[in-house]
């Protein structure tokens, strides 16, 4: 598995993925993006949606990718990687490609839980050879803060702004991760920007398989979350220590947690630190919420739990 | 050798002897049957292409245009409602400069739904930046598929183009057809050159990257000069194939009987074979008229056109779709390529046929009794329709 210094080194050797890009400081996509890239040894052809990656790194004539990208539209990522992969094995059997390449998509939670998700999920059936990095930032950023159905319970977006009548947005974000895993692709995972090894080994593992593979990383955004531009590592490390984000992957329909935090840190202490949460901390009803909240992550935390203990690669463990 | 054949087993014969690397489809009525014959040409081996069998025609243009930048030959194939899904993709695909051919069944658009012709679907992706093709019978859309396929990969051009035929009228129809041999036809199309394919991985480049106000106009203008080159390329290639099959392909349009023509009908697709019957009726009885078929309708032979209709003192343009609250846009192209014409003949516009209602050569005969009183006019006129 590669260490933090075994990717620096090849990140040295050769950056994958270059400065010049335009993303706002204490921005976690290029973490994410580098890391997956520089955790991949064979040559990598890349996609991207529209979003912020997109329009941050690809400036006409310039571009932040030294790897072979391309960008199409918002809703197809996953069908424009499906075609690159298709003209991939067509040339192999030809003979005008010799070499084993991979591919990757990085696409925004926008690009893959909303507007993509048809064509993820038709290039998921079809089982092309490819991983789809979901950045997932909880929102529309790009467009700025529109809410996505990854946008989580109570959170402010500017589509579902706090106002008099509805405090935020009313609806509980959508497991797309969960969804991925009913495709029975070979591999899923989620991860997050504060855990880089934890990524890297997931990207490596991820890649040890043809097919789909599909890992779901949260990616902090100061701008959409309101908080400050040097903390984008430990809200993502909160939001996995408060099991709001479980590490956690699915190996040919196998559940493995990578990461049980020892102590129970309610999520509220995720929670207040976010300008798109601080509504709740001021409203007469905001304690009622936060252990509604509290209630859904300990749910999907125990549902996880369960899944790990039936479906997991050992045998003991099949009760 | 000659054969009996659908229009779709034309299209699909000429596929596959053009042998893409990749065919994106998605089903949709009329134009299913290509995608299922190339379909079993996949699964029987007799090609080596890739069949990518998508979820909808927006993931069928948009692996079409990933699999070309990624450095492969590409078809696809659709129709109506399927040509509306992919058409946010098709112009992605004419600025992003891949040459990616494709059969369009021309077929109505909803609402309300209607599976059959009219050629709607064609005017919808009219502005896209493909170039357009219109044929008259299973022959042409065989021959124009493989003419399309050298345009479009030409290094001059590199656009989309649509080889139009007129769905079930043509599609679902079984016509005597004479194809190439399948290396005759190999060769005529010529080996596929990609530019910068994403898959030289040791010469990394971005597709698809974003233009803000300073380069956006410059692309785009680089787009207008492409497809006005298609057109010398068109040319180019026509006479090629003309020489190597000895058919009668010579020019964007085709004049019918137009030498001494005092009337005319302009019209694009299977109901240039209609108009050419009642042509020749007329003709028996001594009336000199004319038809005056488009084969390439983007980019519009504005030159041609007003030179074959120069002499002409009545022409009816026939559109076989509405442009809702204009004039039809074929005649508006033809009132266009006539603006600067000394001899303009009086124009009329006719809208027909829509949603499959059936074309007769009673209904051109009206058009040109019509056509003797013509008098200069700005409204739109009617064949084959109840009011």
């Amino acid at each position: 598995m590669p260490s933090i210094k075994a990717l620096a080194q090849r990140e040295e050797a050769n950056a994958r993925f270059t400065s010049g890009h335009t993303l706002c400081a204490g921005c976690a996509e290029p973490i994410v993006v580098r890391t997956v890239l520089n955790a991949i040894e064979e040559p990598v052809v890349a996609a991207s949606p529209t979003g912020c990656l997109e329009v941050a790194t690809s400036r006409f004539p310039g571009t932040a990718w030294n790897v072979p990208w391309v960008h199409v539209a918002f809703e197809n990522a996953a069908a424009v990687i499906s075609g690159v992969e298709a003209a991939y094995k067509a040339l192999t059997k030809t003979g005008a490609v010799k070499k084993r390449i991979r591919f990757v998509v990085f696409g925004g939670d926008g690009g893959t839980y909303d507007i993509g998700l048809q064509a993820l999920s038709g290039a998921l059936e079809r089982g092309h050879d490819f991983l789809y990095v979901c950045v997932n930032n909880e929102a529309y950023m790009n467009t700025g803060v529109q809410r996505s159905s990854a946008t989580p319970a109570c959170a402010a977006a500017t589509t579902s702004p706090v106002g008099k009548a509805i405090p935020g947005k009313p609806q509980d974000r959508k497991d797309l991760t969960e969804i991925v895993v009913s495709h029975h692709v070979p591999y899923v995972a989620q991860a997050a920007v504060s855990h880089l090894v934890d990524l890297a080994n997931k990207v490596e593992r991820a890649m040890k398989y043809e097919g789909p593979k599909f890992i779901n990383v949260l990616t902090t955004c100061p701008l959409g979350w309101r908080t400050p531009r040097d903390s984008a590592i430990v809200q993502s490390k909160l939001a996995v220590e408060t099991r709001y984000w479980p590490l956690y992957e699915v190996v040919e329909g196998k559940y493995k947690i990578n990461y049980k935090p020892k102590e129970h840190v309610p999520v509220e202490e995720w929670l207040k630190t976010q300008g798109r949460f601080r509504h709740l901390f001021r409203d007469p009803q905001g304690k009622e919420r936060i252990a509604e909240f509290q209630a859904a992550v300990d749910r999907h935390w125990n549902d996880l739990l369960r899944k790990e203990q039936c479906l997991s690669g050992d045998e003991a463990g099949q009760g | 050798m000659r054969k009996v054949m659908t229009g779709h087993k034309a299209v699909a014969e000429a596929m596959r002897q053009i042998e893409p690397d990749v065919v994106a489809v998605y089903p949709i009525t009329p134009q299913s049957e290509i995608a299922e014959y190339y379909a079993q040409y996949v699964h029987d081996g007799v090609v080596h292409s890739e069949l990518v069998p998508v979820e909808s025609e927006h993931s069928a243009m948009s692996a079409c245009v990933g699999a070309a930048a990624a450095g492969a030959r590409v078809m696809t194939a659709t129709s109506s409602q399927g040509l509306a899904l992919m058409v946010e993709v098709l112009y992605i695909a004419a600025g992003m400069r891949l040459p990616i051919v494709m059969a369009l069944a021309n077929r109505s658009l909803s609402a309300p739904i209607n599976i059959h012709c009219d050629h709607a679907d064609a005017y919808l992706a009219r502005d896209a930046g493909a170039f357009q093709i219109f044929c008259e019978s299973a022959q042409e859309a065989y021959d124009y598929t493989l003419i399309a396929q050298r345009v479009a990969e030409h290094d001059r051009v590199r656009i989309p183009g649509i080889v139009n035929l007129d769905g079930f009228t043509l599609t679902h129809t079984s016509q005597v057809v004479e194809p190439l041999e399948d290396e005759v036809a190999k060769k005529f199309v010529g080996p596929f050159q990609a530019v910068h394919p994403l898959l030289d991985v040791d010469h990394p480049v971005s597709w698809g990257t974003f233009a803000m106000p300073d380069y956006y106009f410059e692309l785009k203008r680089a787009q207008q000069a492409a497809i006005e080159e298609a057109a010398g390329v068109f040319l180019e290639v026509q006479r090629a194939y003309a020489s190597l099959t000895r058919r009668r392909y010579a020019g964007f349009i085709e004049p019918y009987r137009m030498d001494d023509a005092e009337r005319a009908v302009v019209v694009m697709g299977s109901t240039a074979g209609t108009a050419k019957v009642a042509v020749d009726a007329l003709r028996e009885k001594g009336d000199k008229v004319g038809v005056l078929k488009v084969w390439l309708y983007r980019p519009f032979p504005y030159a041609e056109v007003a030179q074959a209709l120069a002499k002409v003192r009545a022409v009816a343009i026939l559109d076989r779709a509405f442009s809702f609250g204009a004039l039809g846009a074929l005649y508006s192209d033809v009132a266009a390529a006539l603006a600067h014409s000394k001899l303009r003949p009086t124009l009329a516009n006719y809208i027909y046929g829509l949603g499959g209602r059936d074309v007769t050569v009673d209904q051109i005969l009206r058009a040109f009794a019509e056509l003797k009183e013509a008098r200069p006019e700005t409204r739109l006129r009617y064949l084959g329709l109840r009011e």
